[in-house]
């Protein structure tokens, strides 16, 4: 199977007054996993529909392997695409689903049955090919419908929430199974998902969409330590974000809760705007850490909720002026209720530019 | 840029739909139209007639007093036997549920004379009480209003037992247990939560009711003695040559029809909740031996009721004709009546003209409802709503008022105004089943259709699928039960259509109502009633060869 990169250029979509996808311009490696986060009515399904060919843009080109493929309808495109609901066909046998891509490519029967159950083979359903659609699990199903789309070879895997109608338990395994396999037949693939679990999960890299906008694209890791504007910190990850003073010297900055003052090493993601507004610290649980009350320089407050993790517990923890601060320790014996102590542990602590979000 | 591919989509949906448009538009609103102005051919002057006419007058009244009355009659039945069988568990409740829905099972006509073979002035049951009374005279006469509000009832009645079983069916009872936990009384249950939750199902049949009993034509005219209403006075004034005078009645006909919509549409969306439950099939068992009793007793006495009219009319369909004068029951029987529909030229010709005209319907139906559904329902493009509104169009107009619009419209050659003459010749009849049978097909194949998940289209085209290919497998299975279901009611109405007939048959085309009501009115019982349940069985064969059908492809 061949992989192809897929190029997003300024696409704009707009229904009626509203702009559903503002100006998007993105690639895809051959063979990367992409995928396209952001919260239900932000623009991905929209964006999907449009590399998939249901949708056509407003404005802007979507190339693969750099020939425009703007206004090939979705039959003559050969992209697989795996539908939130799987989209299965309820009156056809599994394998019949499966083979439907080869029927519609004239693929002699005999032949297409036989690549269609190796298909199944490939996604742990063998044997499965005579069964209904009604009588499969969801997982199942979901794996009838990975496997109807890659059967056909297709260059471009397009994947619509393809986990979210799983039960939590079988979401963690198919999310590694997903990678795994997607790796293995060497697709590219972009996915889209408003669960940010998945995509740390699955892809290779993240796009952060939000009101139709891009706001960036980077690894989870990326995403995660130099996030490029509030809107991509506030919903990557958990974290506190707070106003901060900036100094004098560069790269550092403070922060007051109560009468305690800290000052700070802090980072900015690279390319991020500077529009010159005042700046907000990202404060993850991660970085944080629990002192005693009494430790010299530590904010104090009290343990509102603590939260059992395994090797570690998250702790929220109301400090001075009502400020809310998510800490996750390794200390076990902290009780609510308890007076604590709240130091950064980990710089430089990532900023953003306070806009309207 | 787009705008290649959108235009693409949007001129393509157009160019499906415009043939279709165009024949909605030309047999559905041309002929209408036609109606109306025709009643305005003389300026007011036809209106003026209708208005000083007393006779109108009284037929206007007697048409809504007949429809509302049968609206309640029906209710009456329909509610409390949903309930019976839908809540309850008692001896006798399949063989009633099995029952329940047989009046709709006969076509309009057969209904109206078995009710006259059981309680016309020398029915069975007439005679029968008569006798065991010993009275000189008969004890009703099965004539004038109250005897179309029976006969209706009879009938009608079905439409709202279905409506209220399916809400029924759909409804959560845990709602019920939660008002009961909240301390009300049953008859507080029922009246603030059960039947509020049951209203959109019971308006829904109620319009349904009034429209049929406003259309309703074989009743009135058979047993209406001396009473009018505007379906039977639009064919009187057609047939003395006031062709104005109809045009008036027709279109108040329609605008009856058209205000009763109205009406019972806004008492089905006052309420914005759908019963979206999976309901629970869980009936109270009747358990004290007196309610058992009297459960099973009034259980028998409906099963009976129901059952009648149809061994009633398989019973005098053996009768000689001319034989039963005045015998309780037909005193000589014979396979005669049989043997001559199929031996006689004369009397075989309205079986196939009946079954050839309602195979030309149908067909006709398939074809354009299945493309009509598929842009309703999977295609967006402007001219959407427009063809929803034709497509449901037929049903609001009563068949009187079709058929007199098809006679007004089609009874000359004359292209510039786009008129053909199919008047007088085989193919009005099929034409007009045809018409009426539009929003029944259209409306099974949308259902069909919207119960498939829109996405499988996409992904169809997605994997590579041609038009074509996806079309036939992917949408057409999805349409099937529609079609099947919408094809087989389609057929089922037209073999046995009358009211639509009556107005624009011709006897080279007569079909097997026409027929039947031939020989009643030269007293060959048998006969007719021989067509009858010949009627009947043509219905059963058509409902067993769908259901077989459906059965071997899924």
């Amino acid at each position: 199977m061949s992989a192809g990169a897929l190029a997003l250029k300024g696409i704009t979509r707009r229904f009626g007054g509203h702009t559903a996808v503002d100006n998007v311009s993105l690639e895809i490696a051959a063979g990367e996993l992409l995928a396209l986060i952001g919260a239900s009515g932000s623009g991905k399904t929209t964006t999907l529909r449009i590399v998939a060919g249901y949708e056509v843009p407003d404005s802007g080109t979507v190339t693969l392997d750099g020939r425009d493929i703007t206004d090939v309808p979705p039959q003559n495109r050969g992209f697989g695409m795996v539908f939130q609901h799987y989209a299965l066909f309820p009156h056809m046998p599994v394998e019949e689903n499966v083979a439907f891509g080869l029927e519609a490519r004239g693929v002699p029967k005999a032949k297409r049955l036989e690549r269609a159950r190796s298909a199944l083979e490939s996604v742990g359903l063998g044997g499965a090919g005579h069964r209904g659609i009604q009588s499969l699990s969801g997982g199942e199903q979901q794996r009838v419908a990975l496997a109807r789309a890659l059967v056909i070879e297709p260059q471009v895997l397009l994947l619509d929430e393809p986990l979210s109608n799983l039960d939590p338990t079988l979401r963690q395994t198919t999310r590694d199974e997903l990678r795994a396999m997607l790796h293995r037949v060497g697709v590219s693939a972009l996915f889209v998902t408003h669960d940010q679990e998945d995509a740390f999960a699955i892809a290779d890299r993240i796009a952060v969409i939000r009101k139709g906008k891009l706001l960036q694209v980077g690894t989870p890791e990326d995403l995660y330590s130099h996030p490029a504007s509030l809107g991509v910190a506030s919903f990557i990850g958990r974290a506190t974000i707070l106003p901060a003073e900036s100094l004098p010297v560069e790269d550092r900055m403070a922060l007051t809760i109560g009468d305690v003052r800290r000052e700070f090493t802090v980072t900015r993601a690279p390319g991020a705007s500077s529009t010159g507004r005042a700046m907000k610290v990202v404060l993850r649980p991660d970085a944080l850490e629990l002192v005693s009350p009494d430790s010299s320089g530590a904010w104090t407050g009290e343990v509102i909720t603590r939260r059992f993790a395994g090797a570690n517990a998250v702790y929220r923890v109301r400090l001075a002026g009502d400020v809310m601060m998510e800490v996750e320790s390794t200390k076990m014996d902290v009780r609510e209720g308890d007076r604590i102590g709240v130091v950064i542990s980990r710089e430089p602590v990532p900023v953003v530019e306070d806009n309207d979000a | 840029m787009r705008s290649a591919r959108a235009m693409r989509g949007s001129r393509g949906s157009w160019l499906i739909a415009l043939p279709v448009l165009a024949l909605l538009l030309w047999t559905v609103v041309y002929p209408n139209a036609a109606v109306i102005a025709g009643s305005f051919e003389n300026g007011l002057g036809h209106w003026r007639e209708f208005a000083s006419s007393s006779a109108d007058r009284e037929a206007l009244t007697t048409t809504l007093f007949i429809s509302l009355a049968s609206v309640v009659a029906s209710l009456i039945i329909g509610v409390p036997l949903a309930f019976l069988l839908g809540r309850f568990d008692f001896p006798g409740r399949r063989i009633l549920r099995a029952v329940a829905t047989l009046p709709a099972a006969l076509p309009p006509l057969v209904g109206v004379i078995a009710f006259l073979f059981l309680y016309g002035e020398s029915g069975l049951v007439t005679r029968g009480i008569q006798r065991a009374l010993g009275l000189h005279e008969a004890p009703w006469r099965l004539t004038g209003v109250w005897a179309i509000i029976f006969v209706h009832a009879y009938t009608m009645y079905v439409y709202v037992f279905l409506f209220v079983s399916a809400g029924l069916e759909r409804y959560d009872t845990t709602l019920d247990e939660a008002a009961a936990g909240l301390g009300a009384s049953s008859w507080q249950r029922l009246r603030r939560v059960t039947l509020p939750l049951l209203m959109p199902a019971i308006a829904g049949s109620m319009l349904l009711v009034f429209m049929t009993a406003l259309g309703s034509f074989s009743a009135p005219y058979v047993f209406g003695g001396g009473i009018r209403v505007l379906s039977t006075q639009i064919v009187a004034s057609k047939l003395n040559g006031e062709l104005g005078l109809a045009y008036v009645e027709t279109t108040v006909l329609a605008l009856s029809a058209v205000a009763g919509l109205m009406l019972f549409r806004w008492l089905e969306r006052k309420r914005k909740y759908t019963l979206a439950g999976k309901g629970s099939a869980t009936r109270r068992v009747i358990r004290s031996r007196g309610a058992q009793i009297a459960a099973a007793v009034l259980a028998s006495v409906t099963v009976i009721v129901l059952v009648l009219p149809h061994l009633m009319v398989v019973l005098v369909s053996f009768a000689r004709d001319g034989a039963w004068t005045t015998q309780v029951i037909p005193p000589e029987y014979t396979l005669d009546n049989y043997r001559r529909l199929f031996s006689e030229a004369q009397l075989w010709k309205p079986i196939v003209n009946s079954v050839s005209m309602a195979l030309i319907a149908t067909a006709a139906n398939v074809v354009v409802c299945f493309v009509a559904a598929y842009l309703i329902v999977l295609r967006q493009f402007s001219g959407r709503r427009l063809l929803e509104i034709l497509v449901a169009l037929p049903w609001a107009i009563p068949a009187t008022a079709i058929a007199l619009g098809l006679a007004a419209t089609f009874n000359r050659n004359d292209l510039m105004t786009a008129r053909v003459l199919l008047v007088g010749t085989f193919w009005i009849l099929p034409l007009a089943y045809f018409i009426r049978d539009i929003p029944l097909v259209a409306t099974a194949v949308e259902g069909s259709l919207r119960q498939m998940d829109p996405s499988i289209e996409d992904a169809a085209r997605g994997l590579g699928a041609s038009w074509w290919l996806t079309m036939r497998r992917v949408v057409l299975p999805a349409a099937r039960p529609g079609l099947v279901a919408g094809a087989l009611l389609a057929a089922v109405t037209a073999v046995g259509e009358f009211v639509a007939s009556v107005v624009l048959y011709t006897h080279s085309n007569r079909p097997i109502s026409i027929e039947i009501l031939a020989q009643l009115r030269a007293l060959a019982f048998g006969t007719a009633a021989s067509y009858s349940v010949l009627l009947i069985a043509l219905v059963l064969l058509m409902t067993l060869t769908a259901r077989t059908l459906e059965e071997r492809i899924a």
